[in-house]
């Protein structure tokens, strides 16, 4: 197996401290990884994508961490160019099974992303003659696409857009216009150099009435020489902190005019005479950004902290340092108590994750299917999860790569550690789709009504049931081992989400009752709002973990270690939000010294499976791209070869000629 | 020392940074352009232009004085690091402390005329010193020294200005004489040649390549094979080697601790500037941006009027202003004890020594953690190189893990704790800022004290808030001892023991530090004479205290310090005191008194003028440079005529 992952970097074979771990595992690592994948086949399909991605040497990321911000564009659009003929050649169609692997192979480090949010936004907010005019054009890249919603000077706010679309009746035309500088769009993904058209979000205005935001299909590039169209000012807006291959753009409209047919009318019209007309619900011009949301947990938020805990956890079992008993050899950092609760707790969230990764994406296929069928009952759901889940766990994920690599030490601080550019890439997933404090603002709001509702014995939908059941008491929990019954956590999880949101909804009652408004009630009550909203998260992602447990096969020992997981998980949960769960007296200071117990006693039980349990993931070691995290082990001789190779070290450095000789001339002949 | 001494001290360290400002920011060879839009190459260039530049400006002005070296670094430098730093800090710094008369004689005038560093660091190890694997081996018939890095994990790795630009290193290496290990020792190597800068036979030297941030520093490897220095490169001030081989021990090994204690002690300023220079970049873009409805019809509001941005920037507001005056603190004990450490009295080195490796830790994680909070508080902005916000933290977030890894840090602080408490057990009482532990005796004979405590913290009372904070110190720091002692009496090996009870044990050490800043920052309260100032302090000082107790309610309840309906009312008092300080938030910023130039940040420029600078950066971006992108030409064009 080893030579099957190891590159050739002339390395020899596996470092005896990774195979000594391997040999000891409880359970199959290849059964883990099928469960993982949803199947055998889908391990084979993903493994066969993976292996002619990494074969081909033009989606090679070798010197990724040393190349410059035009290089890394320039790279992105070659992979992107070339994706299209090898999709080709493979065989590989967009709706075949292959296609989720295929951007998961190249780790997003391609061009043209925002091409298909474009397709997916005509798909689901067209009609069906817009689908059949733009969507073929699309496929066949005959023109790349992007999506143009964030201003400079509003991002989640969509209702504060300052773009402007002025239906024209006498030329059935709409005249696009960003007003003021604020308005202009920036950050849009392939907009800057790339994009030919963009969708616009704008706000519509027929007879000087405001109608709001609506999507428009706008041309900004020339097809042949892609030069700008008239009335479009568009570049990119430099530098970030990742994203080095993206072009993100600004785009500035200066009566810029489009067909009227270029409004996206699948649920909104404006007729030629300049009647306005709706079918549906307005909120469906939201369900792209929605679904969105879900879609991007697994590649962006999930699989990177995957990547992080696969990294960090097999450098730990690398890396020796100091000694633990005298006289014997220094200790694999993975062995120190400290170490394991930095890392097996984000191992441990990284499987709890996927599995409510594919709760959400059950209920969205679900919505999906009542919303084709025009019923919207399900949307207040449907968005309410996807901003609650999507702030909790892009936040978590976010935090947990950061303590990935800050676990590496100094090494984890190098770009060839891989974990600096992951850290960097997650981090934007807390902002983009969304603001994650406004998120989860929003899932509060649905949870304060629904609390209502089941307080007045009214339905709810089926996640939020369990508000009707308010039952005050105290954890019966006697002795640290009742503490790994999930009946126990799961109850307690239960219980301190209902207390956060019934006390919040109570103090917003009194103050409203006071005589404060409304909003400023609101206001006054954000930050609770906040917490009652990731407790119910969590609760959830507790309860679905269990769940997922109790039905997993009871074979080569898969489902013993994912219950020590799960445990973990929830244990770490209440370790480090104590002081929600002491509030109320739910759980008592004893028992909260038998949950710290508890859950210390884990550590050490998974740390025994810790390296198989990052194999299980089964990324290849092109994919981690870390000198640190390789299958084989062997980091140090890994990082001594990558480090030559780095462009600094190919001559004496000019600045030595210019600067340093001069300087040191000047002194030596004053000596 | 005296009040009016410190006044007098702080006065000069003022006046000193307004002077070097006035040096630098009018001297036009100290310009440059945005680094966000150079290579790497390029940054390390620069750096190398303004750290010449400087190096001869210090001579031309006469700058000798450490403290005014130290400002005009900063000011030429801003808070990039640079290749020479470890040539000031540690190369010349360690010849001063650790050489013979005879050898500073040597080597002190060449300092000038070198470029030095500093190099410990290995690729296998880094803070546990001791387990170094390069070798320097006594040859007595030559009498010199044979350096060897005899792994792969004993390359030097990480050392900075050793990959480019010094030519000799002081190297730490495991000393061998007739036959035998003797520890870790310093020796100045010269690594490249004088002239042609080329590598010296038997040195393999060069940069380990991009990392997260310091583009403009040179972090190298440096790989020795036989290579033969002088017996007299070896620092002797305290160990020997005679000619004939034989080793002379040095008298105490506490005496490297004033070095560390120095350093450390830097690093909690650090994480107080850096994350005032986050914060003062959030806060302000908080007030320029405005976004949403808070009440319907309005305008929309500022959104530093939202409660949630607020709760997110006031808190690290309030941290940054103390560990501002938790870093002035340790300055000046470390100032005042380091004369007794000249008598040779180290005493109070000991609790010094523990105290600043855990307050390293400790305000290092929080203004990393805080850092990255202020940039997530820009939203999409803060992502862009523009806000300044990512170099800070790329910049910042090292210090977690350079001069003594943090979890180790805590460790050691813990060690300190354990011990004292053991003291008490058995009898003796401790000094200190550890005194505290004294009263764990006596409460355990009247058990009903911790209960009459619970009724008595009040909290709007700073000094009462303390008191809460030392109470939930000395209960941690207990457990964690008596879990120590409960695992010795069930296992035989006392390292075991430790590591199965290290959570704790970092617990402990968190809670004590937090426990000496709160007290701290109380105390500075009394020492404001402006009533206007003191009001605006007290309220920064109530928010950090009352945050920290509603952020850790779970330790303060189970320890029946506080109870639910008092944790419930601290909750409340925050976020009333949220709104007490939001109209002096800005004023609050302006105070740390950055220049634009410093923040190096669109969002928080001093005027305000947010978007039309942006625009303005953008369009610098080196994708800007042509109309048509090259690649265009090359990939794009070709692939809509293919299909």
């Amino acid at each position: 197996m080893g030579s099957k992952y190891a590159q050739g970097f002339g390395l020899g074979s596996v470092n005896p401290d990774l195979a000594s771990e391997r040999q000891t595992a409880s359970f199959s690592v290849e059964r883990l990884t099928t469960v993982l994948d949803g199947g055998a086949e889908h391990t084979r399909v993903r493994r066969a994508v993976v292996e002619a991605i990494e074969r081909d040497p033009v989606f090679s990321r070798e010197n990724q961490y040393f190349q410059t911000q035009n290089e890394r564009y320039e790279a992105a659009v070659r992979k992107a160019v070339h994706l299209q003929k090898k999709m080709h050649e493979m065989g590989w169609r967009e709706d075949g099974p292959e296609f989720i692997y295929i951007y998961r192979a190249l780790a997003g480090d391609v061009a043209f992303l925002l091409h298909r949010v474009f397709m997916r936004s005509i798909s689901v907010l067209g009609s069906d003659e817009q689908v059949a005019k733009w969507i073929p054009l699309a496929t066949k890249h005959q023109l790349i696409g992007s999506y143009a919603q964030t201003e400079l000077g509003h991002g989640t706010y969509l209702q504060g857009l300052e773009t402007t679309a002025v239906f024209d009746t006498t030329t059935q035309e709409f005249i696009l216009n960003t007003p003021k500088i604020s308005a202009m769009k920036w950050w849009p993904g392939d907009m800057g150099r790339s994009a030919t058209h963009t969708v616009v979000f704008a706000q519509l205005y027929v007879h000087g009435k405001c109608y709001g935001v609506h999507p428009f299909i706008v041309q900004i590039r020339s097809l042949r020489d892609h030069s700008l169209c008239p009335g479009i000012t568009a570049g990119d807006i430099g530098p970030k902190m990742n994203f080095e291959h993206i072009d993100n753009g600004y785009l500035m409209l200066q009566n810029v005019r489009i067909p009227r047919e270029n409004m996206l009318n699948k649920f909104c019209e404006v007729q030629p005479d300049g009647t306005y007309v709706r079918r549906g619900s307005q909120k469906i011009n939201y369900f792209t950004m929605t679904t969105l949301r879900v879609s991007l947990l697994s590649d962006e938020v999930i699989l990177p902290l995957m990547k992080a805990c696969t990294i960090a956890i097999r450098y730990s079992a690398v890396r020796r340092q100091s000694k633990l008993n005298p006289g014997e050899e220094e200790a694999k950092i993975l062995d120190y108590q400290t170490q394991q609760e930095k890392l097996l707790p984000q191992l441990a969230a990284a499987y709890a994750f996927h599995f409510i990764n594919n709760y959400l994406h059950k209920l969205f296929d679900r919505g999906y299917k009542e919303i084709q069928e025009r019923n919207f009952s399900s949307l207040p759901e449907l968005h309410a999860s996807s901003s609650g889940f999507k702030a909790m766990l892009s936040q978590y994920c976010t935090a947990g790569v950061e303590i990935c690599l800050r676990a590496c030490g100094g090494h984890g601080y190098s770009l060839l550690s891989g974990l600096p550019s992951l850290y960097t890439k997650i981090l934007a997933s807390c902002i983009y789709e969304g603001e994650n404090t406004i998120l989860l603002l929003q899932t509060a709001r649905f949870l304060i009504k629904c609390f209502a509702a089941a307080s007045a014995g009214q339905p709810v939908p089926q996640s939020v049931t369990y508000l009707a059941a308010v039952k005050p008491g105290k954890c019966p929990a006697k002795n640290k081992l009742d503490f790994l019954n999930p009946d126990i956590y799961v109850e307690a999880y239960q219980h301190t989400a209902i207390r956060l949101l019934s006390s919040t909804a109570a103090k917003l009652q009194d103050l409203i009752q006071s005589g404060v408004k409304k909003h400023e009630a609101w206001n006054q009550c954000t930050v609770q709002l906040v917490q009652a909203a990731k407790a119910h998260c969590h609760y959830i992602t507790v309860k679905n973990f269990v769940e997922t447990v109790e039905k997993l096969e009871n074979k080569a020992g898969i489902q013993k270690i994912m219950k020590h997981l799960c445990d973990l998980y929830a244990l770490h949960g209440i370790f480090s939000n104590a002081g929600l769960f002491l509030h109320d007296g739910y759980i008592s200071g004893a028992q909260m010294d038998m949950i710290t117990a508890s859950y210390l006693d884990l550590l050490g039980v998974i740390r025994k499976d810790a390296v198989p349990l990052v194999d299980a993931f089964d990324f290849t070691d092109k994919s981690l791209n870390s000198a640190l995290g390789s299958y084989d082990g062997n980091v140090y001789q890994r990082l001594y070869e990558w480090a030559q190779k780095s462009p600094t070290n190919q001559q004496v450095h000019p600045a030595y000629e210019k600067y340093l000789r001069p300087l040191l001339h000047n002194k030596l002949s004053k000596l | 020392m005296q009040p009016e001494v410190q006044q007098r001290k702080k006065a000069e360290s003022f006046s000193c940074t307004i002077y070097c400002e006035a040096l630098v920011i009018n001297d036009p060879d100290f310009q440059h352009e945005d680094l966000n839009f150079l290579s790497r190459s390029q940054r390390y260039e620069q750096a190398i232009r303004k750290s010449s530049l400087m190096v001869m400006k210090l001579r031309e002005y006469g700058i000798a004085d450490p403290e005014e070296i130290y400002w005009f670094k900063r000011t030429c430098l801003g808070n990039f690091p640079e290749p020479f730093g470890l040539h000031f800090s540690m190369f010349q710094k360690t010849i001063e402390s650790q050489a013979t008369d005879a050898q500073k004689k040597k080597w002190l005038p060449l300092v000038r005329g070198i470029i030095g560093t500093y190099a410990q660091t290995e690729m296998g190890h880094g803070t546990h010193l001791r387990g170094l694997e390069t070798t320097a081996t006594y040859d007595p018939a030559t009498q010199e020294f044979i350096l060897n890095s005899p792994t792969v994990t004993s390359i030097k790795w990480w050392p900075g200005g050793l990959g480019k630009t010094s030519n000799h290193a002081i190297v730490l290496a495991q000393l061998y004489t007739q036959g035998q290990c003797k520890g870790l020792h310093a020796f100045i190597v010269p690594i490249r040649q004088l002239g042609t800068h080329e590598p010296l036979p038997g040195i393999t030297v060069g940069d380990i390549g991009p990392k997260f941030g310091y583009d403009e520093m040179d972090n190298g490897y440096l790989k020795m094979d036989n290579f033969r220095i002088p017996r007299e490169n070896m620092l002797m001030k305290y160990a020997q080697v005679e000619p004939d081989g034989t080793y002379v021990k040095p008298l105490s090994d506490k005496l490297t601790y004033g070095t560390m204690v120095f350093i450390r002690s830097l690093i909690v300023g650090d994480s107080a500037r850096s994350l005032s220079r986050a914060c003062t970049i959030a806060i302000r873009y908080s007030a320029v941006r405005h976004q949403s409805e808070l009440k319907p019809g309005e305008p929309e509001p500022q959104i530093l009027d939202y409660q949630t941005q607020q709760y997110k920037l006031f808190p690290l507001l309030a941290t940054a202003y103390a560990f501002h005056f938790v870093g002035a603190y340790i300055k000046d004990t470390y100032r005042r004890i380091s004369g007794d450490i000249n008598e040779g009295d180290l005493s109070e080195l000991p609790e010094l020594h523990a105290l600043t490796a855990g307050l390293k830790a400790f305000t290092s994680w929080t203004a990393n953690a805080g850092i990255e909070e202020c940039r997530m508080a820009c939203g999409g902005h803060g992502y862009s190189r523009c806000s300044g916000i990512p170099d800070i933290y790329v910049t910042f977030t090292p210090s977690c893990t350079y001069e003594g890894e943090n979890t180790v840090m805590m460790l050691q602080t813990a060690r300190f704790l354990v011990k004292s408490y053991n003291q008490v057990a058995a009898g003796q009482r401790v000094s200190g800022m550890v005194s505290y532990l004294n009263d764990l005796s006596r409460q355990r004979i009247q058990p009903q004290h911790v209960a009459a405590r619970t009724v008595s913290v009040r909290i709007n009372d700073p000094v009462s808030l303390v008191e809460a904070y030392k109470a939930r110190a000395a209960r941690l720091v207990e457990a964690a001892a008596k879990n120590l002692q409960a695992e010795l009496n069930h296992r035989k090996s006392k390292e075991d023991a430790w590591n199965r009870t290290s959570v704790d044990l970092v617990r402990a050490s968190e809670v004590h530090c937090h426990y000496v800043i709160v007290k701290l920052f109380t105390a500075k309260l009394s020492e404001i004479s402006n009533a206007a100032v003191r009001a605006v302090m007290t309220e920064l000082c109530l928010l950090y205290t009352l945050y920290g107790i509603s952020k850790n309610a779970g330790d303060f309840m189970q320890a029946g310090i506080l109870t639910d309906a008092q944790i419930t009312q601290v909750n409340q008092r925050v976020k009333e005191l949220l709104a007490i300080i939001r109209p002096n938030a800005v004023a609050l910023v302006d105070s740390f008194d950055f220049h634009d130039t410093h923040l190096g940040s669109v969002l928080g420029r001093y005027d305000g003028n947010v978007y039309e600078n942006m625009f303005e950066w953008a369009k610098k971006s080196p994708l800007n440079k042509t109309e048509v992108h090259e690649s265009f030409h090359k990939h794009l064009k070709p692939m809509q005529a293919k299909l």
